[in-house]
């Protein structure tokens, strides 16, 4: 074990970048189970479908981010469908739903996924555009252009969320449904298609974040399950539902992943997310920022 | 009585089946289906009767194995003492999962349980002695007397170790434990001011559970005569582990043995002609099917038929 404050100070940096990467994954299922109370296990699933869908858009010539752009909206509308289903199956029915919610989503995240393996291969997959494959270097750093488009996406993707469910009044009737569901039913507001709506926000970015994933690495079909622990994890620690909670939980989760990996290795990698999950559920479940 | 005649009728003709000169595939095929029935039953005494969805079957499963060839590599154990083994380390697992429940329910139970199966995994994948992330290969230790293979001795054990897992499942569903188990998976508070002692039966059923998961997962190093980590923690065996139950029902002890029958035996056929990958298709789908059309599963819909055909 090599140990130097260069080393660190890169590894630091380089965490901030990914921690940033990591919201914006994570964003999207912020919304859907910090806000909603969905149990949306299927969400890393989605996003990795929307890498493969940018991918397949990229390789008719758009560049990538632009790819997850446009399949925002289609993403929307798969979200308010999604939505619309498990609340007429689930949700409507009552008891018990919390068990069979639950089989409903994680049977949906396998279901994608093998649709994956089938249509692509267990193949990894990689988008071309001019900033993959290059770095930057400052002095001695070299900060791979990829991480800093995924870090700017990322910063804007927060932030624009951030703006909307305060100040849009249908971000804050999001906002509303997720404090006092009963109370918005009493001003004669339908809870039901604000949160549909809501659902189908948080599906439509994560296409956008399916195409971040595909430009930071190549994608497999089962990363999904990596991707279960550090959406959860930054979700969590963020404590539901907080938009600026879900940057810091990322930060502290990319900083810390990027040092594990300076100092021990790689194979150790998968297992902070988990850990950091765990430490955060057995100590503090409702979050740094929880309500 | 009928349930102790069967399952003995169930234990001899395994073992008939065994010593006699059927096709050696049946007992290949055979031992997997079997270690569904083990597996399936162990979750459906905590997630099906308690209410406690847990989606890390493969860590105590996993974690089964590893403490068999853990035994094996060092002392040679023999296979009763790797099972045994087996079963008090994913009871262990199971009591630290228990304690998890004090604060932990839903979906953040659920996911605290995948945490748990990555863990498991990178320490395995880290410890070189147990092979690391290549994993390891096994010698099979002779044979005994009156089978002709290793694979039928273990299709046998395992065999017995789904009739235990059955009848505990039994006494447990019919007993004041089960009772307090589905008070619990209705309403937790209420069955607390009730007076259901909720952590005592949380943790009996966790133990239990992890125990039998962990005794099913001793014996499958011995199968493959192999061991790695990507397979042993494997996130299939949770989905497997509580799709069977849901599509047999959860309520009822049969519920599980009639899943596992079933969807374990359409995997089998479905691996050999077509792919591995569709099997996890197979298992996602139904389960999503079920779980929407038909709640309460096989058992619930031949409860429907029954009552429909009695009026």
């Amino acid at each position: 074990m090599i140990f130097s404050f260069d080393l660190l100070f890169e590894a630091v940096l380089f965490g901030i970048l990914l921690g940033c990467f990591y919201a914006a994954v994570s964003i999207g299922l912020s919304v859907s189970f910090g806000l909603l109370d969905v149990p949306h296990v299927a969400h890393p699933a989605l996003m990795i479908f929307g890498s493969y869908c940018a991918y397949i858009v990229a390789g008719w010539g758009l560049d990538p981010i632009l790819a997850g752009v446009v399949l925002m909206p289609v993403f929307f509308v798969l979200g308010v469908l999604i939505y619309r289903f498990y609340y007429e199956t689930f949700e409507r029915r009552g008891s018990d739903a919390g068990v069979r919610g639950l089989a409903f989503f994680f049977g949906l995240a396998f279901i994608i996924e093998v649709g994956l393996i089938l249509g692509f291969g267990v193949d990894q997959r990689t988008v071309q555009a001019p900033y993959i494959g290059s770095s930057w270097a400052i002095g001695d750093y070299r900060i791979p252009y990829r991480m800093l488009v995924a870090f700017g996406v990322a910063l804007v993707l927060t932030a624009a969320l951030t703006v909307y469910l305060s100040k849009t009044f249908t971000g804050r009737a999001i906002k509303a449904v997720a404090q006092d569901e009963p109370a918005l039913r009493l001003m004669g507001a339908n809870p039901v298609r604000i949160k549909q709506w809501a659902f189908g926000i948080a599906t439509g970015v994560s296409a956008l974040a399916g195409a971040m994933v595909i430009i930071v690495g190549p994608v497999e079909p089962a990363m999904d399950r990596l991707y279960i622990g550090r959406t959860f994890c930054v979700v969590v620690l963020a404590g539901l539902g907080s938009m600026t909670g879900t940057l810091a939980a990322g930060l502290i989760l990319g900083i810390s992943e990027s040092i594990v990996l300076m100092m021990l290795g790689a194979s150790w990698a998968p297992a902070v997310a988990f850990g950091l999950l765990l430490v955060v559920l057995g100590i503090r479940p409702q979050g740094l920022f929880g309500r | 009585m009928t349930y102790w005649i069967s399952a003995l009728v169930f234990l001899t003709a395994a073992f008939a089946a065994a010593i006699s000169g059927i096709n050696e595939y049946v007992f290949y095929a055979g031992y997997i289906v079997l270690t569904f029935v083990v597996l399936s039953t162990a979750w459906n005494i905590l997630g099906g009767y308690a209410g406690y969805v847990n989606f890390g079957t493969g860590a105590f499963f996993g974690l089964g194995s590893y403490s068999a060839v853990v035994l094996f590599k060092a002392l040679e154990a023999p296979l009763i003492v790797q099972i045994i083994a087996g079963a008090a380390i994913g009871a262990a697992l199971g009591f630290a999962v228990g304690i998890m429940t004090l604060r932990l329910r839903g979906i953040f139970f659920a996911i605290a349980t995948v945490a748990i199966l990555f863990i498991m995994e990178t320490l395995m994948v880290n410890w070189r002695y147990v092979g690391g992330a290549t994993g390891l290969q096994l010698l099979r230790p002779e044979v005994m007397a009156p089978f002709g293979s290793y694979t039928r001795m273990l299709f046998v054990v395992m065999a017995l170790l789904s009739v235990i897992a059955v009848s505990i499942a039994r006494y447990i569903q019919v007993g004041w434990i089960g009772r307090g188990l589905r008070a619990i998976r209705d309403s937790e508070e209420a069955a607390e001011c009730s007076g259901v002692p909720t952590l005592k039966l949380k943790l009996f059923a966790c133990v239990i559970s992890g125990a039998l998961m962990g005794a099913a997962g001793a014996p499958m190093p011995m199968y493959l005569s192999f061991i790695e980590p990507a397979s042993s923690f494997s996130l299939n065996w949770g989905v497997s582990a509580l799709a069977m139950p849901m599509i047999g029902g959860t309520g009822h002890w049969i519920g599980p043995v009639i899943g596992a029958l079933l969807l374990g035996s359409i995997q089998q056929i479905v691996t050999v002609t077509i792919s591995n990958e569709i099997n996890v298709l197979v298992v996602g789908v139904l389960l999503v099917l079920f779980v929407v059309l038909a709640p309460d599963g096989v058992v619930g819909l031949f409860r429907k038929w029954a009552r429909r055909s009695s009026r």
